[in-house]
């Protein structure tokens, strides 16, 4: 939401003169669909494959790969399917979505560390309280 | 900036601080795309409220199954893979609607129901299995947190899947006039989201929660 | 067929309630009878309530707020009578169930119901013109957001004469508002008056959004915004960010009440602390959605009123897009105390303390906007700097409970009620009084009586300091809040002078209504033909006063950061022929009907009438789809129209 997308939001699409934007934002084509179709073909089946497998030993590893995997989809979704680019709507598509990353990540990362140091320190122990210091 | 210069026929010269001519279209949904994608950030938010509260309260089973008592990985897989079809039939609709081939259009948006239904189907003989096995959605915080973020995926595709049909039938009415080619593209942006969503859900509860 | 409702719902037996019922029910036969007898209805209904003119809307909107100010703020003078009164032997008048049914329902309206309509409605009525638009982006959305508000007060207000509101405290934690401790239907009528408002409020979010973003006139770049419009924008943005997360948390509080699910349950793994780490990651930035908009009016008060351009645009700019973001990662200093230890703690003082940072060089920014001008001190201005002299000290107090110990002492004291009562009384309350000052001549025609203006704001002003200052001593003292009976009567003397502070507030808000009253007599005298009162810098000031239903008849062309001071300054004429038709939408019945829905879903949701909630349900369905299958959602203002419309202004302005 900074001012960055002053030089070319003001002047073009800051008034009424949006021609019909909706009939020329990008659809894609056939070969961007079916690239992005067969992208996620394989980095479904991957995942499935080394749970379902048991490829790797450690699931702690299998569970940062099968992350790692996930994040890489969500982009190839982003680009063949959602025809995300920074250049539609003059950018603002691309900061909407950048900006709500940076929310959705300060929500999950921050609850997470915040309930695991409630659980850690709040939660009822099995010992006893008047040992307590 | 020199936009004054840009209004200005000469300049130096007198300024303009109007437009004659009347600009088209302020109206007519110049933002609705922009709108819609706005809305479905606030969608991706809801989602993510869901999945902090599975990230949180995932693991605790309150002596109740766990993950890898009730997952079935190949029903997922199968699920998974409707979805996926849905999308790229989706957008061959899209495709075929830019070039206004109105019945293909329509029966590539048919296929992509279909594959919703089915995904619903698949959905739901899932969650009827878990239930009849005790596995309910009052039975622990997992098992809660786990219904309300796959359920609430479920409920966006069945009204994904309900503005399809109002969208079929008004395709059919009216054909591809513009507005209904900007509702069909919003309708596809929400049905890519989905699907985006669907890839943390297999990810992050299905196959991450089955790993020992 | 009534599922829990009986006639012991009715709260027959409380004698405050049926003499308040009484009252009500009075005044709004009296209101019916007066429409009805003026015949007015049809006026209403195709002018204003089906309408979708972003100016009606929004002054909608205003009336909505200003209306539930009264039923907030009479809760508040209740709890402070109360409180004056309950020492030692005397038990006063309020038993603790309704007690904590008002100081639940008097945050519950003051935040949602009062301080959101009016901030929306404000930026419903000004952005638009501000940016030199015809009106917003989704103009149905628009009148559709303003009825679920409105339904969801509805809502509210059912809940004092039909069964009970939550007494849980305005964020209802859990377990308390779970059902095993809250059977009644207060907990749902509070979950479900903020879910039908919360439709509403994130709508006009996106809503302006893109309105903002996509109808600005031709050379208005971001960086040549008026102030008030970015501070908009930041808040809608901060509005579709955060209000999804409230609407998830209610969902999932829904759930264990009505499923049983164990979210926030003490059993089965449930956890009532994530409950409250959630609707914090709502709450925090909800405090910023209503102070932002509080900035932009002061940024442009204090420039119109010094007649000089505001000191450090850019500056203001990037303190409030500082601000938007720093709004979402200090959450937990609203518990502190919960327990989530040191290092989490000093990680979110951290962060609240910076955030000071970018508010202090507003106040900066605006002592150096006034440096050197030639300041008028009309009504708006004294407001500005009531606020300034006023928020400085909410804020420092502010810094002092983001300091962990210190919070450890303070939290859930009298101190820290004190604390959000002067940022959002001296921001927020303040800042939409000027407001509405500033720009009630530009949505009626006439400007606002001065005296009792005046009157209002020395009230206000005076009333907001006796009222809080002693609850910052009390505080001090360890007073917590939420208490409805004291043993220790040293204490009383502190309660009585807030008490008395309540009741200069009262005063204030009194001459607020007397003044609407008497400048509406006094109209003719008050009047103000040119459309421009103040030596106004914006746009909004180039049109007529009220502005015609097309706002502009050409959209202007911005060259300046105060594009209509730069149209004065270079000699703008205005164009008296040539006029074109002008698209507009037409307006629609469907958002008053979703909304009536949407109350009756919620009442069968509440009263567990399972079979009008799935009626209901599936109505709102059918309708919303219906109402897709309208394509003839525009007309044309016929040039001659207009042509006749800015002829009388053309007229007006040469003073005939």
């Amino acid at each position: 939401m900074s001012a960055q997308p002053a030089p070319h939001s003001g002047d073009v699409h800051g008034h009424g003169v949006v021609h019909g934007h909706g009939e020329e934002a990008g659809h894609g084509s056939l070969k961007g669909y079916v690239t992005g179709f067969l992208l996620s073909v394989i980095l479904t089946a991957i995942p499935f494959w080394l749970v379902m497998g048991e490829v790797i030993a450690d699931s702690r590893v299998t569970a940062f790969v099968i992350m790692g995997f996930a994040v890489v989809q969500i982009v190839v979704h982003m680009v063949y399917f959602l025809h995300m680019n920074s250049r539609s709507e003059g950018g603002w598509t691309m900061l909407a979505l950048i900006f709500t990353l940076v929310i959705v990540v300060i929500t999950l990362a921050g609850s997470l560390w915040v309930m695991y140091h409630m659980n850690t320190n709040m939660m009822p122990m099995p010992h006893d309280m008047r040992s307590m210091p | 900036m020199d936009q004054a210069h840009a209004h200005s026929p000469v300049p130096g010269g007198p300024v303009n601080f109007y437009v004659t001519e009347e600009h088209e279209h302020v109206h007519s949904g110049a933002g609705t795309m922009l709108g819609f994608w706005i809305y479905l950030m606030s969608d991706c938010l809801i989602f993510a409220v869901l999945f902090a509260t599975y990230g949180v309260l995932g693991r605790n089973y309150a002596a109740g199954p766990g993950p890898a008592d009730l997952f079935d990985l190949s029903l997922v897989a199968l699920n998974t893979s409707m979805l996926l079809f849905s999308s790229i039939t989706y957008g061959f609709a899209m495709l075929l609607m830019e070039r206004n081939r109105k019945a293909a259009t329509l029966f590539w948006l048919g296929v992509t129901g279909l594959f919703g239904l089915a995904f619903l189907g698949i959905e739901l003989y899932e969650f009827s299995h878990l239930i009849h096995a005790g596995a309910t959605p009052q039975r622990s915080a997992f098992l809660s947190s786990f219904f309300a973020l796959v359920g609430t995926h479920g409920l966006h595709v069945t009204f994904g899947i309900i503005w399809l049909v109002v969208l079929m039938v008004q395709v059919a009415q009216r054909g591809l006039v513009p507005e209904n080619k900007r509702r069909l593209m919003c309708l596809s942006l929400f049905w890519h989201f989905l699907d985006v969503i669907w890839i943390g859900v297999f990810s992050f509860v299905y196959l991450i929660g089955v790993l020992p | 067929m009534f599922g829990r409702l009986s006639l012991n719902s009715l709260p027959l037996h409380e004698p405050i309630l049926v003499a308040t019922f009484a009252m009500v029910a009075l005044g709004g036969i009296a209101l019916v009878a007066a429409i009805t007898k003026y015949r007015l209805w049809a006026y209403l209904w195709r002018e204003w309530f089906t309408t979708v003119d972003h100016k009606r809307i929004g002054i909608m909107y205003v009336i909505l707020a200003l209306v539930m100010l009264l039923r907030g703020f009479s809760d508040a003078i209740m709890m402070r009578a109360q409180q004056a009164i309950a020492f030692g032997g005397s038990e006063g008048y309020l038993p603790p169930h309704h007690y904590d049914q008002i100081f639940t329902a008097h945050g519950v309206i003051m935040i949602f119901f009062f301080a959101m309509p009016l901030v929306t409605g404000l930026m419903n009525f000004v952005v638009p013109l501000q940016i030199g638009a015809r009106d917003v982006a989704f103009p149905f959305l628009n009148n559709f957001s303003f009825w679920m508000t409105t339904a969801g007060a509805v809502i509210v207000m059912m809940s004092l004469f039909v069964g009970e509101f939550a007494q849980t405290g305005w964020l209802a934690y859990p377990p308390l508002s779970g059902i095993e401790a809250s059977p009644g239907v207060g907990v749902d009528y509070y979950i479900w008056a903020l879910q039908v408002a919360g439709v509403g409020t994130l709508l006009s979010g996106v809503n302006l959004i893109a309105t903002i973003v996509k109808m600005r006139a031709p050379g208005m770049s971001m960086m040549k915004m008026p102030v008030f419009t970015w501070t908009s924008l930041c808040t809608n943005v901060l509005i579709v960010a955060a209000f999804p997360v409230l609407t998830a948390v209610l969902v999932l509080l829904s759930l264990d009440r009505y499923v049983g699910t164990n979210f926030f349950t003490s059993d089965f793994g449930g956890n009532p602390m994530m409950y409250v780490n959630l609707i914090w990651i709502w709450g925090h930035p909800e405090v910023y959605i209503l102070i932002l908009p509080a900035f932009g009016i002061f940024s442009e008060v204090v420039s119109t009123y010094s007649s000089k351009r505001l000191f450090g645009y850019s500056s203001m700019v990037y303190a409030t897009v500082v601000i938007t973001i720093l709004s979402y990662l200090v959450w937990l200093h609203h518990f502190f105390t919960m327990g989530s230890g040191a290092s989490v703690n000093s990680f979110f003082g951290i962060t609240t303390m910076v955030i000071s940072i970018p508010t202090g060089a507003k106040i900066f920014n605006w002592l150096f906007t006034m440096y050197r001008g030639r300041i008028r001190y009309e009504l708006p201005m004294m407001w500005t700097v009531g606020f300034m002299v006023t928020f400085v000290v909410g804020g420092m107090t502010g810094v002092l409970l983001a300091v962990p110990p210190a919070d450890f002492q303070l939290h859930n004291s009298l101190f820290l009620i004190a604390h959000f009562h002067n940022v959002i009384i001296g921001g927020v309350v303040f800042g939409l009084l000027a407001g509405i000052t500033y720009w009630f001549p530009k949505a009626f025609g006439y400007k606002l009586d001065d005296f009792w203006g005046k009157l209002s704001f020395w009230f206000w002003l005076v009333g907001f300091w006796v009222a809080f200052m002693p609850l910052y001593v009390l505080g001090l003292m360890g007073v917590t809040r939420r208490v409805n009976h004291f043993d220790d009567s040293s204490l009383q003397i502190w309660f009585v002078i807030a008490a008395f502070g309540a009741v200069l507030i009262a005063c204030g808000i009194a001459c607020f209504l007397i003044q609407l009253v008497v400048s509406f007599m006094k109209r003719d005298q008050l009047r103000d033909w040119t459309g421009d009162p103040w030596g106004g810098r914006t746009l909004e000031w180039a049109t007529s006063s009220p502005p015609p239903a097309y706002n502009f008849a050409f959209t202007p062309v911005v060259h300046d950061n105060d594009a209509w001071w730069d149209m004065k300054k270079r000699g703008f004429e205005r164009p008296v022929e040539g006029f074109r038709p002008i698209h507009m939408p037409k307006n629609t019945g469907t958002g008053v009907i979703l909304s009536a829905l949407a109350v009756a879903f919620s009442v069968g949701m509440i009263w567990y009438m399972w079979w009008l909630a799935a009626l209901s349900f599936v109505a709102i369905l059918v309708v919303s789809i219906v109402h897709t299958f309208n394509y003839d959602r525009e007309f044309y203002i016929p040039a001659e129209d207009v042509a006749r419309a800015e002829g009388a202004r053309t007229r007006m302005l040469a003073g005939e």
